[in-house]
This record gives structure tokens, sequence and C-alpha cells, in this order.
């Protein structure tokens, strides 16, 4: 095994939240090809599918997905060898599979600010002249537009690079739609490939293929022609230490996506077996249920993350040997921040849970299952747990964006993720005195604000269509 | 009436034990009193007696769960639990870590958070309404769709670019109003106006969206129906008929936020340093002063369980259908 890695020069690291982010995929993957089979689950599905506004945010989430993803495969690369010994050593720092794809994006560090594009540094330093004499100026940056001899190039070298990525960028786009045409008119043999995009490109058919298409075409030139201009020049500037904030912003990508998705995950369990259970067996036991959960409501959720954390922190303190890489102590803070954002969420769903549990519980085919002598443990699995889905789709969906944006909130106030950790949050929390400094230093704000708008809006409107499509009253008379 | 309230009173006791429960659990079992006198006197280079001083000062001496040295029921009663416990159901909160009186601090603090807090509600409250009625009386038009589309990019925004956005422009582009701090009697106007502004905007996002799904969903009812059908105007249909019928909603749902503007909001506070509540629950958390936390927790708790019986009352009143059992 240790000559596997050797090899390959790295050690993967498995973090906990890694290891749950691909337990969800295997759980959406297994979901997929269950709900396929199923003509009746899959028809609220068909509705979103037809909504353009849905499949057109889907394509922007998917290129998250995919970042977060890559982000999500972490390894310690292998140090060099400094003397002749057997042993292989692994770095302390870990890398993950998007940091060696962009390996240029991560390495080029510069001394303090520096603009978006800019070949200069944004701070004046002393420059020592040739002739020995010293001054302050605007020095060179190392690695932002280094490749240019002379700096009134820039312009003329930018527009080359854009088209250059553009083009890249449309080539990757041919391919993606030659594949999907190839794919589609494949299945279905009545339909000849030339009539299909013809369909398409006037927007006949019935999945909104030609917005998913220009969709893609925006996102994958703009993609090309960032990662074309990025080696080369610091997109986004750099911020206080000098670091690329569009590698930042990139990288924030999977704390968003593991703040969004895992917390459901984690809760879920808790709210579906409780809501049911208060709901199905009422009583004593909806008593319980229902005082444990007003009880959590009542604290105010901050106040509760903030003394949870305050003591993980404490935890990690005293247990600072458990860690033999800063990504695992941050990545336990980030589990343990999920978990806790999870308990102060879940009580909503299960009070909504508790509530369709009621209603359903009345309606004759449970009775008729009670009469028959179905155990309750069937007839909650069997009868009342796939009626309650949809409750629970919608609030995962919902809740996405939410926590999103709560991240952000949460590391203003400080007990949010780990400082070290790569976050918009703390990207904010970091520059939002920069607004005040002379010059205004703007793009470390504005790469977050992107970034994050971006994904919280494709959230939102996905969420939206979906929610339609699954709320039972808007299709009743369907 | 009285006895409803009575019992509802009753009702919130054993909650606020489970909350205190809580609080106990993470700030005493969790970080035990010596972690906490390790962690204000610094890590390293604390003696045993500086950290026995320190836990004496406050009251922190006791055993956290059962007292062996006492004798008979006070083996139970001379314990952290039941007298940190007892202090906060009377409402007393002790002393910070600098030394200061919580209690009055809280006193103290709670005018400004209200200046701000109250403003951004009542503004709020009426500005979404108006969005939401102007929406839903041009339903399915443009400007209905349009009126969607921007709810929902205002919704995506994160609340602290508001206020980043807000400071920048308003205070140090226009120089219309100091950017940040506070001062007592009229002149907390100029230092209240871009913080209430900015706290009303924020919240129309998701504020419209609510009561314009509240309205449409009044909208379909069969009353809307007979109205129409007596040949009223959709203005009349609006604002005498769904209007009336959508303040149940509305009004419960605003009524149990009531309480709660006594905490003050974390965020607009912090970045406008204004000295009410939400600051200084921010300031308490990065001092990590175990002390103020709790009594914030309990209080939000309080005021959590009047908003609940707030509501229940409230719905009496404006429905009277709903009778109290």
């Amino acid at each position: 095994m240790s000559e596997l890695y050797a090899w390959l020069g790295g050690k993967p690291l498995f973090l906990w939240t890694d290891m749950l982010i691909w337990l969800l995929v295997a759980v959406i993957v297994l979901g997929v090809s269950y709900t396929r089979r199923r003509p009746h689950l899959l028809e609220p599905w068909h509705r979103v599918a037809k909504s353009r506004l849905a499949m057109g945010s889907l394509v922007v989430l998917l290129v998250y997905v995919v970042i977060g993803l890559l982000d999500s495969l972490h390894y310690r690369p292998a140090l060099e060898q400094s003397d002749q010994s057997e042993e292989v050593h692994y770095a302390v720092e870990a890398l993950t599979a998007l940091d060696w794809m962009v390996g240029g994006l991560r390495e080029s560090g510069e001394k303090s600010y520096s603009a978006p594009l800019a070949t200069h540094l944004y701070v004046r330093e002393m420059v020592g002249e040739s002739g020995g004499e010293v001054r302050r100026d605007y020095p060179r940056l190392k690695s932002g537009g280094a490749h240019l001899q002379n700096p009134q190039q820039r312009a003329a070298d930018l527009v080359e690079n854009s088209i250059v990525g553009g083009a890249k960028g449309l080539l990757l786009w041919l391919g993606i739609a030659l594949l999907l045409v190839l794919l589609l008119t494949r299945k279905r043999q009545q339909i000849s490939p030339r009539r299909w995009v013809v369909e398409v490109a006037r927007g006949e058919t019935a999945t909104p293929w030609r917005t998913i298409l220009l969709v893609t075409a925006v996102v994958s030139l703009l993609l090309m022609a960032a990662i074309q201009v990025g080696v080369k020049y610091h997109i986004l500037g750099t911020d206080k230490v000098g670091q690329d904030v569009f590698y930042q912003a990139v990288k924030s990508i999977r704390t968003g996506l593991v703040i969004g998705t895992l917390t459901t995950l984690i809760m879920l369990p808790f709210a579906i077996l409780l809501g049911i259970m208060a709901g199905y067996f009422r009583g004593w036991i909806d008593d319980m249920i229902q005082y444990t959960y007003t009880t959590l409501n009542s604290i105010p959720g901050v106040l509760l993350i903030a003394a949870a954390i305050l003591m993980i922190h404490v935890y990690i303190d005293t247990n600072a040997a458990l860690f033999e890489t800063t990504e695992e102590r941050a990545d336990l803070r980030l589990l343990f921040l999920c978990i806790i954002l999870g308990v102060t969420s879940w009580t909503g769903l299960c009070r909504l849970l508790r509530g369709e549990t009621l209603k359903l519980r009345e309606m004759d085919y449970i009775t008729a299952a009670h009469a028959f002598g179905v155990k309750n443990i069937r007839i909650i699995i069997r009868h009342i747990l796939p009626n309650v889905m949809h409750v629970v789709l919608i609030s995962v969906v919902l809740d996405f964006s939410g926590l999103v944006l709560a991240e952000a909130v949460l590391s203003y106030v400080g007990v949010g993720v780990d400082p070290t950790m790569y976050s918009w949050g703390n990207m904010i929390n970091g520059a939002r005195l920069e607004m005040a400094r002379e010059p205004v230093v703007w793009w470390t704000l504005l790469a977050s604000f992107l970034f994050m708008f971006t994904m919280v809006l494709a959230a939102n409107l996905f969420s939206d269509v979906v929610r339609e499509a699954f709320d039972p009253r808007v299709h009743k008379g369907e | 009436m009285l006895n409803y309230i009575l019992r509802r009173i009753l009702y919130a006791f054993p909650i606020l034990v489970g909350v205190n429960l809580i609080t106990f659990f993470l700030f005493f079992v969790v970080n035990t009193p010596d972690d906490m006198a390790r962690m204000h006197l610094g890590m390293k280079h604390v003696t045993e007696e500086a950290i026995e001083n320190w836990k004496q000062e406050r009251g922190y001496d006791r055993p956290l769960l059962w007292n062996e040295s006492a004798s008979g029921s006070e083996k139970l009663t001379e314990t952290l639990i039941i007298s940190e416990s007892l202090k906060l159901f009377r409402f007393d909160f002790g002393v910070a870590d600098d030394g200061r009186n919580i209690g009055g601090d809280i006193k103290q603090r709670m005018g400004p958070s209200l200046a701000i807090a109250v403003p951004i509600f009542l503004i709020g409250l009426f500005t979404n309404i108006t969005f939401a009625m102007l929406m839903v009386f041009f339903r399915a038009t443009y400007l209905d769709l349009s009126g969607v589309v921007l709810t929902v990019v205002l919704m995506s925004i994160s609340g602290l670019f508001y206020v980043i956005g807000g400071q920048f422009v308003v205070g140090k582009l226009m120089h219309l109003v100091p950017i940040s701090g506070y001062e007592g009697g009229l002149g907390a106007f100029r230092f209240v106006i871009l913080p209430v502004v900015i706290g009303v905007i924020s919240g129309i996002g998701s504020g419209t969206r609510w009561y314009r799904t509240i309205f449409l969903e009044e909208m379909g009812k069969d009353y809307v129906r007979t109205a129409r059908a007596k040949g009223l105007s959709e203005y009349r249909v609006l604002f005498h008929h769904v209007l009336r019928n959508a303040m149940i909603p509305i009004l419960t749902g605003a009524v149990v936020v009531l309480p709660l503007l006594f905490m003050g909001s974390l965020i607009t506070e912090s970045f406008f340093g204004i000295p009410g509540l939400g600051s200084y629950t921010i300031e308490a958390i990065n001092a990590q002063d175990f002390a103020i936390v709790r009594a914030m927790v309990f209080l939000g708790a309080v005021l959590y369980i009047i908003g609940l019986l707030l509501t229940d009352l409230s719905y009496t009143l404006v429905d009277p259908r709903v009778r109290l059992s």
C-alpha cells in the first residue's frame, strides 16, 4: 500500500465530511435509480424537468457540485526526500483533487493586496533602483502578468487570452452538445439528429434543451476563459496576505455545499423518526416529543450554536494530539457545526411531519391496515413514510440556501467554520473593514458576493419549482 | 380567559426548566468551572489557588450536581445546578467577567435595541404588506412576475452584504449619516435611520413573498368569488375582504416575534456600533463570557414563550371562531 502511495506521490486523507458527502452522493444515486422505475414517483420530476427556470439553475448548481466534489478528495502530497532514507514523509497540509487540477492558482502568492488583473501591487513599497537609489513605488507582481515584458501590453494580452479561453470553452460546449445529441437521439429512434437539433433551436422540445444548452454555453465559456486568464493573472486580485481571491472563492464552494447538504442529512433521521412517532402514536410520546422541540426551539439558535462551538473549542484545544493535519481539525469543527445547525433546524420539519402524520393516520387505508392486524412499525414504513416524503423533500430543498447564508452570518459572529478553512463567511469577515480603507479594496467582497449569490439564487429558483411540483395542493385537479 | 392564561404560564415552566438544564449542561458540565477559570486566567502559569479564588468570587466553588459534604436535603440544594438555576429564575443574572452587573447592563441596553428593532419591524411589516398587495392586485401580469423574480434575487443576497453595501454607499460615498455609533435622546435619530432602512430593505425579499402567498391563498377562497359575483370592484375585494381575512395569519406571524424584538439584531447592531443587546451578545461570545451568554439564552427563551402565549391569545381576538379550551 505504501508503495502505491509513494508511486502516486500522495496519501489519501479521509475526512469525516468527505466520507459523508460521498455517502450522500451514493444515496442520491440509489434514490435516482429507485425513482426511475416508478412512474408515480417520477411524475413530479417530469414537471420539474419541463421548467426552463429549474433546468437552467440546475446546470449552474451542477457545476458547483462538481467543483465541490472534486474538492472533497483530499490527499497529503509526499514531501521531497532530503536524505537517502526509504521512508516517505507526507505534508501536513492536505490538498484536494481540485488543487491538483488548478495547481498554478494555489501557488501564485503575492506580498499583499493587488487589484483584479493587475500587474502591480496595490500598495507602495520600497523599490531598489539599479543605480542604488531607493524610492516608494508599486512593485511588479510575482505571478500576476509576470510573463509580460512590458506592462503596457496587458490589455492586448488579456484580450488574446480571453479569446483563446473562450474558444476552448466553445469547443468544450460543442463536445457536450454533440454528446447530448448522440445520446438522446439514439434512445428515441423515431427522430433524426438533424430534426432534433432544429426542434431544440426553436425551443419546441418538452424538456427545455435550448435553455440547458444556452446556460451550459455561458458557463463553459466563463469557466475556460477564467482558467486561461487565471493561470497568468489574478482574476479577482489578491487579499491582504497576497493570496489569490479567485482561488479562495472557488475553494469556499465546498464549505457552502457541505453546510447546505450535510446539515439536513444529519438532522433528517431524527426529524422523520420523531415527527412520525409523535403524529402516529400521540399520547405521552407526542407530549414528550413536542416538549423536546419546543424547548430546543425556544433557545435562540445563534446562542445555542455559539455555546456548542465554544464547547468544541475547548475539546479541540485539550485534545490537540488527535489531529495530524490542520485540515482534520477544521473538518471536525465543520462537521460539528453541521450537527449543531441540524439540532437547531430539525424542529420545523419535525412539526410539519407530525401534522401530516396526524392527518394521514385517520385515512381509510390506515384503518384497513389496522383491521388486518398489520404491525405499527410496518404501517409507518409502508403507508405513512412514503406519503410524507414530499414534505421531507420540499423542506430539504428549501433549507439549502438558508443554511448557506447562515454560514456567512455565523462566521461573522465568530462561531462559524474554522478560521483556517476557506469559506465565503470567512472571506466577508476578513474583508469587511476593507471598504473603509483608503483606497478601497472591494474585490474580496465582490468575489464572495458573486459566488455566493449565484449559488443561492440558483438553489432558490430550483427549490421554488421543486416545491410547486411536489405540492399536492397545486395539482389537485390533475 | 384568565384560567387559560394561567394554565399556559404553568405549561411554560417545564420548558424553562428544560432550557435551563440544557444551558447548565453546556456551560457547567461540558466546560467545568475549572476550565473556565483556566481560560480566563490564561491557559498557562495558573496556580490552583488562583482558580479557587476565581471560582469563589463567582460562587462556582460548589459541586456540580451532588454535594457529599453537606447534610440532609442540603446535599441536593447546596450545588451549582440548584443555586445557579434559582438565580436565573429570579432573573438575577450575576456579574460578567469584567465585574459589571449583567441585569443592569441588559436593562440599559434594551433601549437602543428597541430603537432599532421596533421601527424595522413596523416599517418592514407595512412595506412588505404593501408590496405583496400590489403584486396580488397585478397578479399574472409581467409586473407580478418581475416582482417575484426580484424578491427571489433580494432573498439570495446575504444580510451581511446589505449592511456592508449600505454603509459604503450612504455613509462613505454620500456622507449622509454617520457610519456607526449611537447617542441617547433625540440625537439617536441620526444614527438609527441607516440601520433601519437597511434592515427594512434586507427583509423585503422574504417578507413580501411570504405575504404574497398568504394573500393568494385567501384569493382562492369562496367568499372572494361571492364578493366578485356581487359585482364589487377588484380594489374593494382586495382591501376590504382579502386584507381583513389575511390579517389572521399575518397577525399571528407577527406577534410571535414581537417579544424577541427585545433581543435586538446581532448583525445590524454590531456593524453599526449600537450598544444594544445584540452587540452585547456578540461581544460576550467573542470574549467567551459564559455568564452573559447563559443569561441571554434564558432571556431569549422566556421571550419566545411569551411570544407563543401572545400568539394564542391574538388568535382569539382576531378570529371569533377560535375558542380557548
